[in-house]
């Protein structure tokens, strides 16, 4: 499923026009990129959090060429599923 | 500061939308969400990232705190990629 077919199955599911369902889809990940942008924390019940995660720099090698490169320090954000989604997605099949 | 819930209600809700029908709204959008990774299929936001579901195989552990031998099951975890857009707004500041 992506963005499209969210915002349809959303405008679908509340009755609402597809504009407006739209803007919720965008008001809901734009809050939440916004926080991560400022390495605040987000922490959706029943989905889960999103903390920024500081990584250190490394050297490491181009896998083609064998070649040693620096890896520079990064942030990236570390997604943690929350207990509702967690034991719904694992249900036996 | 943690984004919640409850802040991204308040940012949804506005002339059209009371407070009560965005809270409304926002759970019904988490449900599609959730829905959608329940049933093993992704979910792709652009700009934001993918969720996905990835299936574990059975394997065998170790209880930490008494070091006895266990067998894990089998599992299916949601993992979440974050989207490029995303990472390079993040390590921009």
């Amino acid at each position: 499923m992506n963005k499209s077919q969210l915002i349809e199955a959303l405008a679908k599911a509340e009755n609402l026009p597809v504009k407006k369902a739209e803007e919720v889809v965008n008001t809901f990940f734009g809050d939440m990129e916004e926080a991560l942008v400022k390495g605040e924390r987000v922490e959706i019940r029943g989905l889960g959090s999103f903390k920024v995660k500081n990584y250190d720099g490394y050297t490491g090698r181009n896998p083609k060429t064998g070649e040693m490169i620096n890896v520079a320090p990064k942030k990236l954000p570390f997604f943690k599923v929350g207990k509702e989604l967690k034991e719904r997605v694992d249900i036996e099949q | 500061m943690t984004l919640t819930k409850a802040s991204i209600i308040s940012h949804v809700a506005d002339d059209d939308m009371g407070r009560s029908k965005a809270a409304h709204v926002v759970e019904s959008l988490l449900e599609i969400v959730k829905y959608s990774l329940q049933k093993g299929e992704s979910v792709l936001v652009s700009g934001f990232g993918k969720f996905s579901v990835k299936g574990k195989n059975e394997r065998r552990g170790r209880n930490p705190a008494t070091g006895a031998d266990l067998m894990l099951r089998g599992r299916r975890i949601v993992v979440f990629k974050t989207s490029t857009v995303l990472r390079d707004k993040i390590n921009q500041g």
